[in-house]
């Protein structure tokens, strides 16, 4: 059973690690503005298009 | 967007308004106005048409011509270290407020900032804060170039005086999160460790790890104790230290029990600890910190004059050339020159042209005010009409309006809401557990001296209201989101607590129970003929005068041609149509005696018509719509106008507002805080209605201020909630649910009660153990936070919220 001795430290330790990217991530400000980015992301990445092409017509 | 061509009624391909007149016809679309054909064909040319497909017409506008030249002052060196964040060889940081941000093509248009200007490295947007942060290179671009390229795009940024005062934007409160975060991963971690316990089979496993887990979930829980719980603590002992019980000492108080015992059951290895629920504790209250916290990042409620006044100002130098200079910078003796709908931003001498000053936002007066060559303004008023140019006599910061603004009076002492339920209920909390704590340790002491002292800090431990802390944040917080959803907007929770005691609501008239925007004119005297009606519109088509604007747009007729028109500045106007010579304008110009008193008090114009009196056009202002139906729900509280207008509108008030009310003229704002002082003296509980800078005060003084605005994006004085005009009709609903509110927190403390029962007679047995507190505590901070809630939903519902 001293297995637990070593099972306990390593779950503690990977929990550290999440908890430690938890705050950095929030250190590094992804949590002052939790609306933008969900819409960003949402943002195609366009092709390079000629300058005289038109645009897409909006689905209305 | 083919469609909307075809049809009759034409929308802007830009900005989405109808297109009143003939619409542009540009590149197979149409445009109201040349503003949104060119902002589309700057963002054609460079392939940003993306915008027009994210969302259907997102632009802004292009109607206002926009006047670059206004921007100069930004190439002042001395106003562009005040802006930006931060700077170094090659790039600038800053962070602008565009309150015009409202849909995602505006994010991303936002966002590809670079495509327009190659001098922008980074643009993003925080789309609640309305806030855009810019990275540029200030060796390819400057800080005017980049604001007049927002400004293009129809975004341009609100730039007040108060960004030029050093006091840079605090950076958002990650404090919570943090505390949050770790609470979370000691509870969870804490509470692994504590299963063994849970189950009577793992009895052996106890025995061999017992102590190691104890020791572990000790070092887990101490990160709980120092920093996450900090907050309880410290609150707890401010109470302590103003001789004043508040809910977070008993709270500290339990937690401190439940840390100490643990402390010594795991040191002593004669148990397992209350650790789990210790730390189960904080992170559950936490979550109501971090609930209760999270309100409107959009809205500046504690804005003060500075960001009133615009930052730049036109300056006319000695050999009559212009330039904008910051207002920071103005000296006295300056002259400087006032375009229509301008601010003046200092208390200056008119030099030349006709002024007539808007100083409804700092007066309430609802008339403009006219001023002749020689008079003195005071900072605040808005210039309507033409260009004026003025000589600075005073520096900005020795202002009238700042005087006024710096005087100790206006400042409302914030002194901590000592009444509130959850304090108030945390005191009676405190007497009971400490009573039924000493009543145990009397009936155990000669029986079981352990026993004793196990049944007394269990007492202390189950006692530990943390059910009661949560209820308020919950149901407040519901309530807050619940009336920012009818737009309106309130500072902090607490708020809500305050409203549902308000007794007294004193309104503000000009703008808040008036509409700004609009007048009634009313004809009084000879039926005029279509003829004559005709000359007098005729003769004031050609007067930029406000009041003949207004009586101009209220007849209904064709204009004719005029001969001989004159404008005498601060009288009136003539002119000659068909040979009948028309004056029109006040008492002494046209040579009329005023009729009777009240006519003295309205504004007046009169015609006549060679010479021979017609009548007179008098200004009524227009009440908001729904303003019979609030003062109806608002009947069983004391009502009071405060006006800073003269009081000829007094019998229209009388009659809307009863006979019972209190209404006030003539009051300069320190009048108006005065009386609201007076009231509170009187021990009511007052909320003030007002919109403008002279009710800045009264605002303050309340117990609840609210800000009435058109826009909420645009300035409001300093307030504890910001109500949107359209919502005004909604005033007696909204105070109706704050009292709903404060019985469903009732009803939650009657809920948390039950467990405290339940737990208290265990505790007293001293059958309390940490098992029971493991299920108990999360199963009554659950009940809490999902009753509050649920309750809250169903009341608003009720309500029609």
């Amino acid at each position: 059973m001293v297995i637990i001795f070593l099972m306990i430290a390593v779950s503690v330790t990977v929990a550290g690690c999440f908890l430690g990217a938890f705050l950095w991530a929030v250190r590094s400000g992804q949590y002052d503005d939790d609306y933008t980015p969900a819409i960003r992301m949402l943002f195609d990445n366009e092709a390079v298009t000629d300058k005289k092409e038109k645009p897409a017509e909006p689905a209305s | 967007m083919e469609a909307a061509l075809q049809t009759n009624v034409q929308t802007c391909y830009h900005c989405g308004d109808t297109c009143e007149k003939e619409p542009i016809l540009a590149h197979d679309k149409a445009f109201c106005c040349d503003g949104c054909k060119t902002v589309y064909e700057l963002l054609d040319e460079n392939n940003l048409c993306t915008y027009y497909n994210l969302e259907q017409n997102p632009g802004i506008s292009g109607k206002e011509a926009l006047n670059e030249s206004r921007f100069a002052y930004l190439d002042d060196a001395g106003v562009e270290a005040q802006l930006v964040s931060f700077r170094n060889d090659a790039i600038c940081k800053l962070t602008f407020y565009v309150p015009q941000m409202h849909c995602s093509s505006c994010i991303w248009l936002l966002e590809n900032l670079f495509k327009l200007n190659p001098g922008i490295s980074e643009s993003t947007v925080n789309f609640l804060r309305k806030e855009i942060s810019l990275t540029y290179l200030h060796g390819q671009t400057s800080l005017r170039e980049v604001v007049a390229l927002l400004a293009r795009i129809g975004y341009e940024p609100e730039i007040t005086l108060a960004d030029t005062d050093g006091k840079k934007t605090t950076k958002p409160n990650r404090e919570i999160i943090y505390k949050l975060g770790i609470a979370a991963f000691c509870f969870g971690n804490v509470m692994l460790l504590a299963f063994p316990d849970y189950f009577s089979v793992a009895n052996s496993l106890q025995r061999t790890f017992g102590s190691f887990f104890g020791y572990l979930s000790l070092i887990l829980s101490l990160p709980v104790l120092i920093y996450s719980a900090r907050g309880f603590f410290i609150t707890a002992y401010e109470g302590i230290k103003q001789r004043m019980v508040n809910i977070d000492l008993p709270i500290a108080m339990g937690l401190q029990a439940l840390f100490f015992v643990s402390l010594y059951q795991i040191v002593t290895e004669t148990g397992p600890g209350y650790l789990d629920s210790f730390t189960g504790l904080v992170f559950f209250m936490l979550i109501g910190k971090y609930f209760q916290q999270r309100t409107y990042d959009t809205l500046s409620f504690d804005r003060d004059y500075t960001s009133y006044f615009p930052v730049s100002v036109t300056l006319l130098k000695e050999n009559g050339e212009e330039e904008a200079v910051a207002v920071r910078n103005l000296e006295v003796g300056n002259r400087i020159r006032i375009r229509n709908q301008e601010l003046i931003p200092a208390d200056a001498i008119l030099l030349r042209g006709t002024a007539m000053i808007d100083y409804s936002f700092v007066s309430g007066e609802s008339e403009p005010v006219e001023k002749v060559t020689g008079e003195v303004i005071y900072a605040g008023g808005r210039q309507v009409g033409e260009s004026i140019e003025l000589e600075v006599v005073k520096a900005v910061s020795q202002g009238y309006l700042t005087q006024l603004w710096n005087n100790t009076i206006f400042s409302k002492n914030e002194s901590q809401s000592v009444g509130t339920y959850a304090n108030i209920a945390g005191k009676w909390f405190i007497i009971v557990t400490l009573i039924v704590a000493a009543g145990s340790l009397i009936y155990w002491v000669p029986r079981d001296t352990d026993m004793a002292v196990k049944a007394f800090v269990s007492v202390l431990i189950i006692a530990c209201p943390c059910a009661l802390s949560l209820a308020t944040p919950f149901v407040h917080g519901h309530t807050v989101r619940v009336f920012g959803r009818n737009k309106f907007y309130l500072k902090n929770t607490s708020v809500v607590e305050t409203l549902a005691k308000i007794d007294t609501v004193v309104f503000d008239k000009t703008g808040t129970l008036t509409e700004p925007s609009a007048a009634e004119v009313s004809y009084v005297g000879k039926t005029l003929t279509p003829e004559q009606e005709q000359s007098i519109k005729s003769v004031l088509s050609h007067s930029t005068h406000p009041l003949s604007q207004r009586i101009f747009q209220s007849i209904n007729s064709d204009i004719k041609s005029v001969e001989n028109f004159k404008e005498f500045a601060g009288k009136g106007i003539t002119g000659e149509v068909d040979n009948h010579v028309l004056l029109i304008g006040s008492a002494s110009f046209t040579g009329i005696k005023p009729v009777g008193d009240k006519a003295l008090l309205n504004t007046t114009v009169y015609v006549t018509m060679d010479g021979v009196l017609l009548g007179y056009y008098t200004f009524f202002n227009v009440y908001r719509s729904g303003l019979k139906q609030i003062l109806c729900e608002l009947d069983d509280r004391k009502l009071a106008v405060l006006s800073g207008d003269n009081s000829h509108e007094e019998a229209r008030l009388v009659e809307l507002l009863g006979e019972h009310a209190a209404l006030n003229f003539n009051q300069s704002p320190v009048q108006k805080l005065e009386y609201v002082e007076q009231l509170k003296n009187q021990h009511h509980q007052v909320m003030m209605v007002g919109d403008g800078l002279n009710d800045a005060g009264a605002l303050r003084q309340s117990d609840v201020g609210v800000a009435l605005t058109n826009s909420i994006t645009n300035f409001s004085p300093s307030c504890d909630a910001i109500l949107d005009a359209t919502s005004f009709d909604k005033l007696g609903l909204f105070l109706r649910f704050s009292k709903t509110t404060m019985r469903i927190i009732l009803a939650t403390f009657a809920v948390s009660l039950v467990y405290n029962v339940v737990g208290l007679t265990l505790a007293v047995q001293g059958l309390f153990s940490p098992i029971v507190s493991a299920i108990l505590m999360p199963i009554s901070s659950l009940s809490v936070i999902i009753f509050a809630t649920l309750s809250v939903k169903i009341a608003a519902k009720r309500a029609g919220l």
